[in-house]
């Protein structure tokens, strides 16, 4: 037997603070391939800064970011993006002037490096590989509409798909499920799971729902103040008394 | 020594004027956002109206105290008043549309006051009174030096109007409010401050202070016709340079620009005109929001105005339109005049002209005030290539797009880096340093009498010749363009414009996307520029001014900057309609300024947005 590969992402000790606080205080973490990792914890424990700091929107104060071994750490998004990181936002962020199709198309267009081209029309430049995977996530119907048109719930799978378009090997998704309806949230992470499963796909993502959290991650980290604050099985997270007081606050205590 | 400290003097007395000026500005935009091109219209009427105040109503004769300084309050009490006009039956309709749609109206308001001022004043210039009791000069103590009294008391004024506008700020309501609307005007909206009454405040204020410089320019220099457009283009300068919205940043900058003028002129002669807005342009590139500036807060995804339309293939009917009217252009040189030939060839360059920029503005989403720099560096690289090598036009008009294309990757890789209003501005700054070299470098460029000869090849000399060729190569540019729309490289602009994170997290490089489009358009519009040196023969500065930026605004908004073809027809439009109102009147500028305020005010989707909205709602009566 050879040594396991790397973890496809590997964070150690990352820091960001803003205006003297520490949103983010020395988060380590690690996705193996085929794994989904929820990140979960009260409003302000820093999860949205964590992606940011692992999709590049934010650069660490101190810390690595380790991509299957090789350092990312501070990257600007378009070359952490064809390192093979794909993300989704927690306010869903599409090309609103144009269709679906387009909005696939556009990202199959960016990671084949085919974005400088003056002459050919992009919407009849990689329009099947679109269109499959407009129809893994369920939108192939709806192709042909405008994205500033579209729904949340199918908003949230237009995101998914645009994120697919460049063959990720790790999937960021801030709050994927958030606004939609319960049934539609288990379909997605239902979907998502099984992409990961499929391709070895890595996922990290973040939750409120407690439902999808438990019901779908292998593991969950739960943040609180910046800080790792348990990591472990959902089972073992949930019974942790630490996470109950964080969750619960004066309730508790 | 002596004449430094002099020249240092100087420098001071004219930053109190621009700074005078500048704070209207800077706090007119701080609070509603508004770039203000009127502001220096509002400076030429409080001098105009100062002069008829003091010279006519003071009884003849030499003003006495009273007349004069009385004169210079009513005529800056007056100018305020005229500021509240334009806010209430204007600017209060626009604060809800694009940046760009204010900035526009008020350009109207420039041409609208010029050809207002040249009928009540007439076209000479005028020269008012000395200032009582502040004539002569005056030893000044330590210096032994002679200086001018009225000079000191500008000196002073500066300081004493940034006290008080402090005092204002820091010790009464309406100040607290201009302050806390400066920092977020949502907020101040949310918190039931009437905004209305706010905004009007704020112009009243601000044309107050630019009607009280402009007064107060009497005893300095004569009253003219160009004093807008001149101290508009300082002011901005200054209120950029100082940032925007900030007052002790516009004073900060007043006095960089003031002493730079009056040294300028002492160590680089030749360059006066340059110097400021190399200044500016450095400032920006190390500063990006000014001096004393601050980022302007993001604009929150999905807010008003950001639902750009989907742009899809054109359906058959139009595609067999256009081609229809190609083939009519294309045999409508066979039948005209010579005169009716030559605007024919003009009307070319114009599309491609106004093409060109709407690549920038509209899918690029980028604001370009200073077009017309490419434009004029494509007319001007045939020009010297025809007069100084005698090169053939072949070559001219092969080189000007590669000139004009060098010019925009150069101006272009800072101006990319900024956004909205400073990067608008930016591009002011760098069309007006090389309208400042055409006009001052005058071995090369023959200064304000151009270069003339500039004749097409014998083969070309047949104006019907000639204007078939400036369709070819307009139509070919414009093909260009339409391709680079629907091409992945169009799609990529488009989505930097939709929404910047989502791009990026596709791997999409903003800069570098932005930056070759730049290139591209400016190149051509360097194209344009070279056939209209060919067409008319000549070249002069003006083909890179203010003005002609403007026309080419004029002409996307005109067809609709949220349409791919609206341009071809909006210059088509513009000019005609251009053509038409110079021969047809005096006071095309009234006229024309009226149009762009009805433009603006209540056609804001264009000619070609208004015809696509008949036509959808034409099909979805017929699907019914």
């Amino acid at each position: 037997m050879s040594a396991p590969p790397p973890p496809v992402l590997e964070a150690r000790g990352l820091v960001r603070s803003f205006g003297g606080v520490r949103a983010v205080d020395g988060v380590s973490l690690a996705v193996r391939a085929g794994e989904l990792l929820a990140l979960i914890g009260p409003n302000g424990a820093g999860k949205t800064t964590c992606f940011h700091l692992i999709g590049g929107q934010l650069r660490p104060e101190a810390g690595t970011v380790r991509l299957a071994g090789r350092d990312i750490t501070g990257l600007p998004p378009p070359r952490i993006f064809r390192a093979g990181v794909g993300r989704t936002f927690q306010i869903t962020a599409t090309f609103g002037s144009m269709t679906v199709r387009e909005n696939v198309q556009m990202a199959l267009l960016s990671h084949a490096q085919r974005l400088f081209g003056l002459w050919r029309p992009a919407r009849r430049q990689m329009r099947a590989e679109a269109e499959a995977l407009l129809a893994r996530v369920g939108m192939a119907e709806q192709a042909e509409r405008a994205s500033g048109v579209l729904a949340y719930g199918d908003l949230k799978r237009l995101e998914l798909a645009i994120a697919l378009a460049g063959r990720p090997r790790l999937l960021l998704m801030d709050e994927p499920t958030a606004g939609m309806a319960a049934a539609e949230r288990r379909a997605l992470m239902a979907l998502v799971a099984r992409l990961a499963r499929e391709s070895g796909l890595a996922v990290l993502f973040t939750e409120h729902d407690m439902d999808v959290v438990f019901g779908h991650a292998d593991r969950v980290l739960v943040l609180d103040r910046g800080r790792v604050l348990a990591e472990g099985t959902p089972e073992a997270v949930r019974a942790d008394p630490r996470v109950r007081a964080a969750y619960l606050g004066g309730v508790a205590a | 020594m002596d004449a430094l400290i002099l020249q240092a003097l100087n420098g001071l007395a004219s930053a109190s004027s621009l700074f005078l000026v500048a704070s209207g500005l800077t706090v007119i935009f701080g609070v509603s956002r508004i770039v203000n091109f009127a502001h220096g219209s509002l400076y030429m009427l409080g001098a105009y109206l100062g002069w008829t105040l003091v010279t006519r109503f003071a009884g003849g004769g030499a003003p006495g105290p009273l007349g004069f300084w009385g004169g210079v309050l009513l005529a800056a009490l007056a100018v305020g008043l005229i500021g509240v006009a334009i806010e209430v039956l204007l600017l209060r309709r626009l604060y809800r549309a694009p940046e760009l749609f204010p900035l526009l109206a008020t350009f109207g308001v420039v041409l609208i006051v010029q050809d207002l001022a040249l009928w009540a004043w007439g076209p000479q210039d005028l020269l008012g009174p000395r200032a009582p009791g502040l004539h002569g000069a005056v030893e000044l103590p330590l210096l032994g030096l002679r200086f001018p009294r009225y000079e000191l008391f500008l000196i002073a004024l500066g300081p004493v109007v940034l006290g008080l506008l402090w005092l204002l700020f820091r010790r009464t309501r309406f100040g607290l409010l201009i302050r806390a609307a400066t920092e977020d005007r949502e907020m101040v909206g949310a918190l039931g401050v009437d905004q209305r009454a706010l905004f009007t405040g704020v112009f009243f204020l601000g044309a107050v202070l630019a009607g009280l410089a402009g007064a107060l320019q009497l005893p300095r220099e004569s009253v003219n016709l160009h004093m807008d457009l001149a101290v508009i283009v300082e002011a901005f300068v200054v209120v950029v340079v100082g940032g925007l919205g900030s007052l002790g940043g516009a004073f900060l900058a007043a006095l960089l620009i003031g002493e730079l003028h009056a040294f300028g002129i002492l160590v680089f002669p030749r360059i006066t005109l340059v110097l400021v807005f190399l200044v500016m342009a450095v400032v920006l590139v190390l500063r990006p929001h000014g001096l004393a500036g601050a980022a302007p807060a993001a604009v929150p995804p999905g807010a008003p105005g950001a639902a750009e339309p989907v742009i899809r293939p054109a359906p058959l009917a139009l595609r067999r339109f256009a081609l229809a009217v190609f083939a009519l252009a294309c045999a409508l040189p066979s039948v005209l005049g010579d005169y009716a030939l030559s605007v024919f060839a003009d009307f070319a360059v114009f599309v491609l002209f106004a093409m060109s920029l709407h690549l920038l503005m509209g899918p690029g989403g980028m604001a370009s005030f200073g077009h017309a720099a490419y434009f004029g560096i494509g007319a001007y690289a045939a020009a010297l290539l025809a007069h100084h090598l005698a090169a053939p036009m072949a070559a001219g008009i092969a080189l000007a797009p590669l000139a004009a294309g060098l010019a925009g990757l150069a101006f272009g890789w800072f101006c990319v880096r900024l956004s909205g209003v400073y990067a608008a501005m930016l591009t002011l700054a760098f069309a007006q340093i090389a309208w400042s070299v055409a006009f001052q470098w005058v071995e090369v460029t023959g200064g304000d009498n151009g270069i003339l000869g500039v004749w097409p090849d014998a083969w070309a000399r047949d104006r019907r010749v000639f204007a078939w060729l400036a369709l070819a190569l307009s139509a070919g540019g414009t093909l260009l363009l339409l391709r680079a729309i629907h091409a992945p490289f169009g799609y990529a602009l488009r989505a930097l414009r939709d929404s910047a994170p989502r791009a990026a997290a596709i791997g999409i490089p903003a800069l570098t996307v932005r930056w070759l489009a730049f290139a591209f358009a400016a190149g051509l519009a360097g194209l344009a520029g070279a056939l209209f040196a060919y067409g008319k023969g000549s070249v002069f500065p003006t083909l890179l001014a203010i003005p002609r930026s403007v026309d080419a605004l004029l002409m996307v908004l005109l067809g609709g900057v949220r349409t791919v073809t609206g341009p071809i027809w909006g210059a088509l439009a513009y000019a005609g309609l251009s053509e038409q109102l110079v021969r047809a009147t005096d006071h095309w500028r009234l006229l024309l300024g009226l149009a762009i305020v009805a433009l603006v005010l209540f056609f804001p989707e264009g000619l070609a947005g208004a015809a696509r909205r008949w036509w959808e709602a034409r099909e979805s009566d017929g699907r019914r």
